[in-house]
């Protein structure tokens, strides 16, 4: 009997981000710690910042966050703290909405290493994104790009 | 995932035909199995297989054969789909961590 379901999509990736802060890791901590702080480099989409952010920073606590894309498509954050050691580690799994539907969940570490320089800053993320969580421009996107590539060696 | 060269000889060849340019066209919109390509395009299964043999070899479509299903997937070499995303998803915290660099210079309220 043929599976009639529709068929879905998982793809799985781990990247991670470094960075190296002049400043203690006490200072790095509180601005993930401090909601006040937080919200002011963690919003995307402009000055106005999200529509909503609130937060309840500890193991277990989760934290939310709304705002618009570009072109006004509602984006959501939703984020559960799994480990938090103060002014070392911080441990969280987030998923993310666009248009009210959820493209992707991932897990977040956030490591802080005191150096003399300030604070070596290391951030991985492994991801799995869901089927149509690309969207149909990015794919267009795509194919008209290897058709350009194709034409021009057609051309030669 | 592996980096595939892409051969534009092979891709030409394999866009060349009909059947499967339809096949690149419905995978677009999302991965299927090689038995329910079959059903719009009243072909059978294996000439399905064989098709996506050629699509393969281009490095155009993806198949994994998990039991008796093989499910088909767009390729696009050096393209993917998955590496975009993953590349917009970095560049957002890139940003954040630019904007988190510009906090952490400013002399703190206390």
């Amino acid at each position: 009997m043929e599976n009639i379901m529709e068929q879905l999509s998982v793809t799985h990736s781990t990247f991670v981000i470094e960075r190296s802060y002049p400043t203690s890791p006490e200072r790095v901590f509180a601005a993930f710690a401090d909601p006040a702080k937080k919200r002011r480099w963690f919003a995307e989409g402009g000055s106005s910042g999200p529509r909503e952010f609130e937060m309840d920073f500890r193991v277990g606590g989760s934290e939310h966050s709304r705002g618009k894309m570009q072109d006004g498509t509602p984006l959501a954050n939703d984020t559960s703290y799994q480990d938090i050691e103060p002014n070392r580690r911080i441990v969280f799994a987030y998923t993310m909405s666009v248009g009210g539907r959820r493209i992707s969940a991932s897990l977040s570490t956030i490591e802080l290493l005191a150096t003399d320089k300030g604070t070596d800053f290391v951030y991985t993320e492994q991801a799995a994104f869901f089927e149509g969580s690309d969207g149909p421009k990015i794919r267009q996107a795509g194919w008209s790009s290897l058709f350009e590539q194709l034409a021009k060696e057609l051309a030669r | 995932m592996p980096r595939l060269k892409v051969n534009i000889d092979r891709v030409f060849h394999a866009l060349g035909d009909p059947t499967r340019r339809a096949i690149v066209e419905r995978l677009s919109e999302g991965a299927m199995s090689a038995s329910r390509l079959a059903v719009p395009l009243d072909i059978t299964v294996a000439a399905v297989v064989q098709h996506l043999q050629i699509l393969e070899k281009s490095g155009l479509v993806r198949t994994t054969k998990v039991g008796r299903v093989r499910t088909c997937r767009i390729e696009p070499a050096g393209l993917s789909v998955a590496e975009r995303w993953i590349g917009e998803r970095r560049s957002m915290w890139e940003r954040r961590f630019d904007r988190l660099g510009d906090l952490l210079e400013e002399p703190d309220e206390g």
